[in-house]
């Protein structure tokens, strides 16, 4: 079995500050991490691996510092990284990153499964997965807790929905998304770490993955991110307090007031 | 400081922090105060590979030596000394193989001990046997093809949870120190029950059992070594452990100095932080002074022990004495620099001074390290031919 794990570094949001000027991201000092719900995505293949062998492969779209990022799940097991780098890449939304990404996934060729993190902390799309399954044209299924093989063609995901859960049937090649109840991520081993050091980490850039340079990156976005900004601090809220009965009855008078549809 | 490690020892000693901060720190009061066996974290140490860092690859471990396990018992430490001492004693029980055992041992038991998959234990001290060694009691009495243990070993660190221990027993009391010998004995072995876990004023996640043998038959390639070495046996033991024993003190008076500091930066009395009086930078000094020169004194020695040198004890039990008592000392100021706080349980310093006890004890009290010591220096100066007025 052949996986393909696709993971993002993102701020660490421990630290993250907004430039009350610029409104952007501050940046600078902030230290790089695996998006949390990528390490459950590894953590998932590196189990698949355990229970019935396979080969996991962990790839991303980033600059050449994200090459870290790939190590670090080399010595928690991964076999190898793929790191997709290019200047035309810089500036990708979400759709010019699943292009890039599918096309990496197509050029590696025999791959079965491919799992992502439900979101990246960053930017909480939860849009990649999705887009790159499409692009591929393989069925997904998002928000997955566990995984089973059940057989050379098939898997049985159960996903974690808002109204409960769903016990799908998947065929393979498809597509994941998991979330943190799939399992803690392992830590490193010394064997793995050593590995991981001195590993080969392959860099393909648009003319490898045949990508067109105007259709990846800032050009090949169709949204551009305008501003980032906290939201205004609300001042208008109004704090029920009293018995349950009390309450009730002072929500049903405020929602009157405020002429709420169906009130 | 830089202590020049090579890019391999730097990664253990991450890989070690990294497990520390992530799986022990959060749970180390829970399990100090539960007296729980961290099974949980000695899972986490078997796949991380640390259990056989000083286990040749022959036999399935990462090939390094004494050193390497200082580096990764003193991160360990930093977090908790009940689980450092569990993860270190797996490798006392299992340094009698690593240095005298058969290949076929080496093969058999090594492999699991540097997997993790089983854990070991050092059985020695008996109720009339501590620092007087020569009073135990257990014999092993050869019938056959087998060798027959009686006798009950006490406070043995890891009993009833490691699967291989290394026992001394007296297999010809006519013989003296020379009639001592250690075998390897298996949980499971007919014969071999435990004792009750013992109630501790510190390392209270790690196991302490006793080891009773009655009428114990094991087949006779458990013998490690000849017969009549137990002593010579468990004294390179020691030479080998005793640095990892230091390191656990390094590790233990690191955490209280770093915490101590953090604190007297935050702690405002008088208006200003109490890091700005002098009398805490005097204290945090002092602990700052102790750590450090234990860290050189251990980590040199370690290296010099992974020479394999013909005569070592000295400098080992040096590590033992100087390491155990910093940590004392530096965790009792710790408390004092937290003040009320300091004895408070919410705060990870009042286990660190009950903690730092036991390093003044187990291995060899620090008394019986300095006589070490002392026997050694009379023997060196008896040597020299030369005089110094």
């Amino acid at each position: 079995m052949r996986i393909v794990v696709c993971i993002k570094q993102v701020p660490d949001t421990k630290n993250v500050r907004i430039d009350p000027d610029t409104h952007t991201l501050v940046r600078q000092g902030v230290e790089s991490i695996i998006n949390p719900f990528d390490l459950f995505a590894v953590e998932a293949a590196l189990k698949i691996k355990d229970e019935c062998g396979a080969k996991v492969t962990v790839m991303t779209m980033g600059p050449p510092q994200a090459d870290e990022a790939l190590r670090e799940t080399l010595s928690r097991g991964v076999d190898d990284g793929v790191l997709l780098s290019d200047r035309a890449f810089a500036g990708s939304d979400t759709w010019a990153t699943s292009t890039t990404l599918a096309a990496g996934i197509r050029k590696m060729g025999d791959v079965d499964l491919v799992l992502c993190g439900k979101q990246a902390v960053d930017g909480d799309t939860a849009q990649v997965g999705p887009e790159m399954a499409t692009l591929l044209d393989i069925p997904y299924a998002t928000f997955v807790k566990k995984i089973e093989r059940l057989d050379d063609r098939y898997l049985k995901v159960t996903r974690q929905t808002d109204e409960g859960m769903e016990v799908w049937k998947l065929p393979t090649p498809a597509l994941l998304t998991v979330i943190k109840e799939v399992g803690e991520p392992r830590l490193p081993s010394l064997k793995h770490k050593m590995r991981a050091k001195k590993a080969q980490i392959s860099v393909w850039g648009a003319s490898a993955l045949g990508l067109d340079p105007n259709k990846v990156g800032l050009c090949g976005s169709y949204t551009q991110v305008v501003r980032v900004f906290s939201p205004p601090r609300r001042s208008n809220r109004i704090l029920i307090q009293g018995s349950i009965e009390e309450q009730v009855e002072q929500l049903y008078r405020h929602l009157k007031e405020a002429k709420v549809p169906g009130v | 400081m830089d202590y020049f490690l090579t890019e391999e020892q730097q990664m253990i000693q991450e890989l070690a922090a990294q497990i520390a901060r992530e799986k022990i720190r959060p749970v180390r009061a829970e399990l100090d105060e539960k007296e729980e066996f961290p099974w949980e974290i000695m899972k986490v140490l078997a796949q991380s590979d640390l259990f056989g860092l000083y286990i040749p690859e022959a036999y399935g471990g990462m090939g390094g030596g004494v050193f390497e396990n200082c580096l990764a018992i003193e991160q360990l430490a930093q977090s908790c000394i009940g689980v450092a001492t569990s993860f270190a004693a797996s490798g006392l029980g299992a340094y009698p193989i690593v240095l005298y055992g058969s290949e076929e041992q080496k093969h058999k038991y090594l492999s699991e001990v540097a997997s993790g998959k089983r854990i070991a234990a050092f059985g020695l001290t008996e109720s009339a046997a501590g620092s007087d060694v020569s009073g135990i009691q257990t014999t092993a009495v050869r019938d056959g093809d087998h060798y027959i243990l009686n006798g009950t070993k006490q406070w043995i660190t890891n009993g009833g949870e490691a699967e291989i221990y290394s026992v001394l027993a007296i297999t010809d009391r006519s013989k003296g120190p020379r009639g001592a010998s250690f075998f390897i004995l298996e949980k499971g072995d007919p014969g071999f029950t435990f004792g009750k876990k013992e109630k501790k004023l510190g390392i209270r996640a790690s196991a302490t059992r006793e080891l009773v043998f009655q009428d114990c038959r094991i087949p006779k390639d458990r013998l490690i070594g000849r017969e009549g070495t137990g002593f010579i046996v468990a004294m390179k033991t020691f030479d080998k452990s005793r640095p990892g024993i230091g390191a656990l003190g390094i590790g233990l008076a690191q955490g209280a100095m770093d915490i101590a500091a953090e604190y007297a930066r935050k702690r405002v009395q008088f208006g200003k932080p109490i890091i700005s009086f002098q009398a805490i930078q005097h204290k945090l000094a002092n602990m700052a002074i102790k750590t450090e020169a234990a860290r050189a004194l251990i980590y040199c020695t370690a290296r010099y022990m992974d020479t394999d040198p013909p005569d070592a004890s000295k400098v080992a039990a040096m590590c033992k004495v100087f390491a155990g008592d910093t940590a004392m000392e530096v965790a009792t100021e710790a408390v004092q620099v937290l003040g009320g706080y300091g004895y408070m349980q919410d705060y990870p310093v009042e286990k660190m001074m009950r903690d730092a006890k036991i390093l003044q004890i187990y291995e060899g009290t620090n008394e019986i390290q300095r006589n070490i010591i002392g026997q050694e220096l009379n023997k060196e100066y008896g040597r020299m031919k030369e005089s110094f007025f």
